[in-house]
C-alpha cells in the first residue's frame, strides 16, 4: 500500500501530509481528476518537462535491462513498459529483513502534446533513469514573422 | 532574521528521499539494495560509523537549461538513508556495487559469527 518509491523525510509534518494524502486518496476516490491519473507512487517514478523544442520524460527506473525496455509511441500516447526481476535469491536459509524495492511487470503511459513528433524520439538509459526525449514539430515551434 | 533562518537550516536534515530497500541475509552476512535512481559513483556516500551505516547520494541533474517541469513526482533529489549494524558483522570488509541506480552492499559477518557444524561424539 505505502510504497515507498519515494517518500520525502524532511520532517515529522511531511510525513503526516503524506498520510494526509494516502487518506485522502482512500477516503476520496470520487474526487476529479485526470482520466489516466495513478495514485501517488507507481514505478517507475516519473517527471515531464517541456522545453521549446522538446518534451523530456525522465523515469526513475533503476535496475532494469535497458535491452527489455519497451517506450512506444502510439496514438498520442508514449508507453513505457518493461519488468523488473526481483532481488532475492530463491534459496532456503535466507532471513528476509525488508523487501521495499519494487518487483514485477510495470506499465506507464504518458499522453503526449498535439505537436509532438513520434517519429522523432530518442530514449537513453543511464545510472538508473530512463530519459526519453520526444522532438516537437518544426511547424509547432514559435517563429518570428518578419513585418515588411 | 536570515541568520535564524540559516541556523534552523543547518539543524534540520536537508531534504531528502528515503530510498526503499531489500535487506536479506543468509550463512556469510547481509546484503541491502537499494534504489538510488540517477545517482553517479561519484556523487553516492556510503559510511561506516561505530555501528551505523549511512547512505548518501545526489542526483546529478543534467537537464536542458530552459526546461519547464510540466508534472513531477520526483521532486528531491537527494537520497539518504542511515542503519544500524549489529556486532557480528564486519563493518571493514563492506562491499559496495552501483550498476544502473541500484547500489548493492554486501557485509560480512565476522570469522567467529558465522555458523559452525559442532560435531556430536558418540561415546
Amino acid at each position: 500500500m505505502l510504497h515507498a518509491s519515494f517518500r520525502p523525510a524532511t520532517d515529522v509534518f511531511g510525513e503526516l501530509n503524506r498520510l494526509q494524502s494516502v487518506l485522502d486518496q482512500v477516503f476520496r476516490p470520487m474526487e476529479r481528476s485526470s482520466i489516466r491519473a495513478l495514485a501517488g507512487s507507481a514505478f517507475p517514478v516519473i517527471n515531464v518537462g517541456a522545453t521549446p523544442d522538446a518534451i523530456e520524460i525522465m523515469a526513475l527506473a533503476p535496475g532494469l535491462d535497458p535491452a527489455r525496455l519497451q517506450v512506444t509511441a502510439d496514438r498520442g500516447l508514449l508507453i513505457l513498459a518493461g519488468e523488473r526481476a526481483a532481488a532475492l535469491p530463491e534459496r532456503q536459509g535466507l532471513s528476509v529483513y525488508a523487501q521495499e524495492r519494487f518487483a514485477g511487470s510495470f506499465r506507464r503511459v504518458v499522453s503526449l502534446p498535439e505537436d509532438a513528433d513520434p517519429a522523432r524520439i530518442d530514449a537513453s538509459y543511464r545510472d538508473g533513469i530512463l530519459r526519453v526525449t520526444v522532438a516537437r514539430r518544426e511547424s509547432a515551434k514559435p517563429r518570428r514573422i518578419q513585418v515588411q | 532574521m536570515s541568520s535564524e533562518l540559516q541556523t534552523s537550516g543547518s539543524n534540520a536534515p536537508a531534504p531528502h528521499v528515503v530510498p526503499p530497500v531489500d535487506v536479506f541475509e543468509d550463512e556469510s552476512g547481509i546484503t541491502l539494495l537499494a534504489d538510488l535512481p540517477g545517482v553517479s559513483r561519484e556523487r553516492l556516500g556510503v559510511r561506516v560509523e561505530g555501528d551505523s551505516l549511512l547512505i548518501e547520494g545526489t542526483v546529478d541533474v543534467a537537464g536542458p537549461r530552459e526546461m519547464d517541469i510540466v508534472y513531477g513526482e520526483a521532486q528531491v533529489p537527494a537520497y539518504r538513508r542511515e542503519f544500524t549494524l549489529s556486532r557480528e558483522l564486519d563493518a571493514s570488509r563492506i562491499e559496495a556495487q552501483l550498476k544502473d541506480g541500484v547500489l548493492r552492499l554486501t557485509i560480512p559477518k565476522a570469522e567467529e559469527a558465522r555458523p559452525r557444524r559442532i560435531q556430536v561424539r558418540v561415546g
